[in-house]
């Protein structure tokens, strides 16, 4: 497309550009086309990962729900692994490699995530196919929205709406269910037990989801959501995206019955289907844009004219703007912003995986004494008071031995300890302990000292952890 | 300014102020969501006004249909506390001393409720944790003038103590002597020293110069010292010519651990006693 300057357009192409530069602010209602094809299957089957959201609470693991986000009790059980307040820091990560997924998907092929995975199109999508099933096309539902409240239209909506109310709720309450004993929520429900944080979140969640997939739809993605417009600064050139592709479809033109096409007109029809099966009601034609989601929608729908007018299929296809222009695309590797995203990529991945194999399931802090840091005893001795903290991360009870490493603090004895101490699970135990070592032994002020817990589990499993701290005495 | 006899722009209905020709101001209302904001704002004084306390009145104020107050809410939130306390109150008050002292959890319990009471009665002098000050005994040692059984330290924490020294100065031991045995209090060698059996001090100190916890007197032995100063030896020797709590000689050293039966309820002296005990030097 030859860019002219606005001295050389006529009056009419600055209308024409005008009308493709109208911005969508929810002034006219989208009604899509729905249609089947290539695209559509590939959004089906990417919707369908949500249906992990409701039932994914109710997959047991070892007894206990599988995924278990327990915020009043501060642990997260995800199978066998249970993860305390103290882990949390391994959360950065896996969110710096979701951002980062994020932002080298959209790199190399655009949104991916918002037109296939985005529970805001996701659930719209439902939304608008139980619409097109009960109201019917798209033509029909303009009707509707303009003709009187008749009963007719009073049952329709009626229905519809039931049916996004339900789909709300359960939307609701299954976010809830990952929070919360998810049979055990059903229960509380439907004995009206349940707490008000429960209520209040189902209401929110139903509002919220009947208000966003139901009426705000794309308007979210035009104006409500971040991502959207942070997507601009993650696409280029290269980026291989849905792209009409401007060479060989302009100039466009309508077919006629009956009259010859003239030379210059290209092979877009102007049968405008791209833009009736349009989700947010963008025209691909005019390049790429903001409120495209790409989800690819468009090309099944161009894909089927040209089948039909017999013409080669790709008139809009995944491209790159370089490759559209017929510019010479560089190769992944040889792009800095491959390399950048994958290196910070691989160092979440490895803060995640250091995280997950280091973690311990039993595991000892030692806090030292401050005030006083030593005391004489009436022996001779020096003391030194510590308090350890057992943390263990283990479904039951464990009782363990707590000892000093072997050190070269001569004649050192340690109470307190003399018995196992049980370390209840999912918390930490916190246990005094008294350490005296003769002050004539005491060649240093501070002299390092290791702390051990050891314990055995029902099943004669081992475990032990191990921690630093200094014996310290006087000057 | 001027007004325009004849306004320029009669049409525009502005308030016919005019400055420079064409500088004038315009009679526009407020936008309408300024409007909004505005009467609402006067909605919620009013609703304010209703629920909650407001005006002040010559003897008293307008209450509120709640009848929330600032100590109210207070006072609900540290209801809150207690009831969480409560079961472990109830059943420390059924118990002895030593009793809290062997349950785990309870002594447990003690040891992070008691920080307050400990931090605003004992921390003054013998410091957080038991750390002692100079002229306040250690609490985190095992050395005690009055004995370190839990029985014991509870007693000393209701009736207070006062201990006696006479004073050696003067008619009972001269300056050399009591150089003398300073010397051999400070190098832990007091039992062969004559002069400790010879002045009586081992009626009160003992034979083995370690104390007697009946009478509060100090171990000589164990190189713990009452009155710790940095120079330990002049410490001691003024202690043995000025003796402690002698009215007789005004430079006598004045210690006293005040009694806390009349400034902490039974249940807290008790927890106290727990509480100090754990510091690490209870017997």
């Amino acid at each position: 497309m030859a860019e002219k300057n606005i001295q050389e357009q006529t009056i009419e192409e600055l209308y024409a550009e005008a009308n493709e530069h109208k911005i969508n602010v929810g002034d006219v209602k989208i009604h899509a086309k729905r249609m089947k094809g290539k695209f559509r299957s590939i959004k089906w089957l990417t919707n369908s990962i949500w249906l992990i959201l409701f039932f994914g609470p109710y997959l047991r693991w070892n007894g206990h729900q599988a995924v278990l986000l327990d915020i009043p009790n501060r642990q997260f059980h995800i199978f066998n692994i249970t993860l305390l307040p103290q882990d949390l820091w391994m959360l950065s990560f896996v969110l710096l490699f979701f951002a980062i997924l994020l932002a080298v998907v959209t790199a190399l092929a655009g949104r991916v995530w918002c037109g296939f995975f985005c529970f805001q199109t996701v659930w719209t999508d439902v939304f608008t196919w139980i619409e097109d099933k009960i109201e019917g096309g798209p033509a029909k539902r303009r009707k509707l929205d303009k003709a009187p409240w008749d009963v007719k239209k009073i049952t329709m909506r009626a229905k519809k709406y039931l049916l996004w109310f339900l789909i709300s709720v359960f939307t609701g309450i299954s976010f809830v269910a990952w929070f919360t004993d998810s049979f055990q929520l059903w229960k509380d429900l439907f004995t009206l037990q349940a707490s008000s944080t429960v209520w209040i979140t189902i209401l929110m969640f139903t509002v919220g989801t009947f208000y966003l997939a139901g009426f705000l739809r794309e308007q979210a993605c035009f104006w409500l959501c971040p991502y959207a417009r942070i997507q601009a600064v993650m696409i280029d050139d290269t980026s291989i995206v849905p792209s009409y592709d401007v060479p060989r479809g302009e100039k466009r033109g309508r077919l006629v019955k009956g009259k010859p096409v003239s030379e210059d007109q290209g092979d877009c029809v102007d049968c405008n289907q791209c833009v009736a099966v349009c989700p947010t009601g963008v025209d691909i034609r005019g390049g790429q844009q903001e409120g495209c989601i790409m989800c690819g929608l468009c090309l099944d729908a161009c894909d089927a004219v040209m089948d039909k007018i017999g013409k080669p299929k790709g008139l809009i296809k995944y491209a790159s703007w370089d490759g559209i222009r017929g510019k010479e695309e560089k190769p992944l590797f040889k792009r800095p912003r491959v390399w950048l995203y994958t290196t910070i990529m691989t160092i979440a991945l490895a803060g995640i995986i250091y995280g997950l194999s280091g973690m311990e399931s039993i595991e000892l802090k030692v806090i030292h004494a401050r005030q006083p840091l030593f005391v004489l005893q009436s022996d001779g001795t020096i003391q030194n008071r510590y308090t350890l903290k057992v943390l263990n991360k283990l479904p039951a009870d464990m009782d363990v031995k707590v000892s000093v490493k072997e050190n070269n603090l001569k004649g050192l004895i340690i109470s307190g300890a003399e018995k196992p101490v049980t370390a209840h699970h999912g918390t930490v135990t916190p246990v005094t302990i008294f350490v005296r070592v003769p002050k004539k032994n005491l060649t240093e002020q501070s002299v390092p000292l290791t702390f051990v817990v050891d314990g055995k589990d029902e099943s004669g499993q081992v475990y032990h952890s191990e921690r630093e701290s200094v014996f310290i005495g006087p000057k | 300014m001027s007004e325009h006899e004849h306004n320029p722009f009669p049409d525009e209905g502005n308030t016919g102020h005019i400055w420079d020709d064409n500088l004038r101001e315009l009679a526009n209302p407020a936008p309408n969501w300024w409007m909004m904001a505005f009467y609402a704002s006067i909605a919620f004084v009013i609703g304010y006004g209703l629920i909650y306390p407001m005006i002040p009145l010559t003897d008293s104020y307008t209450k509120g249909l709640t009848g929330w107050t600032a100590i109210g809410e207070y006072k609900a939130a540290t209801s809150e506390v207690e009831a969480v306390r409560k079961p472990y109150e109830d059943k420390i008050a059924k118990m002895s001393a030593k009793e809290i002292l062997a349950d785990a959890e309870l002594s447990a319990y003690v040891e992070a409720s008691g920080k307050v009471i400990f931090g605003d009665n004992c921390a003054a002098c013998h410091g957080t944790g038991g750390s002692g000050n100079p002229g306040f005994p250690v609490l985190a040692d095992d050395d005690w003038l009055y004995g370190g059984s839990i029985e014991q330290i509870q007693t000393t924490i209701t009736n207070g103590r006062q201990g006696m020294m006479p004073k050696m100065g003067g008619q009972q031991l001269t300056d050399a002597e009591i150089d003398k045995l300073a010397n051999a209090i400070y190098n832990g060698t007091v039992t062969k020293e004559p002069l400790f059996t010879s002045k009586g001090c081992m009626g009160c100190h003992g034979p083995d110069g370690k104390g007697m916890a009946a009478l509060g007197s100090a171990n000589l032995t164990d190189g713990i010292w009452r009155f710790s100063e940095p120079d330990q030896l002049a410490s001691i020797k003024y202690t043995i010519k000025h003796g402690v709590n002698d009215g007789s000689d005004p430079e006598t050293r004045k210690p006293k651990m005040p009694s806390f039966k009349d400034k902490l309820s039974e249940q807290d002296i008790k927890k106290m006693a727990v509480y100090v005990y754990k510091f690490g030097g209870g017997k």
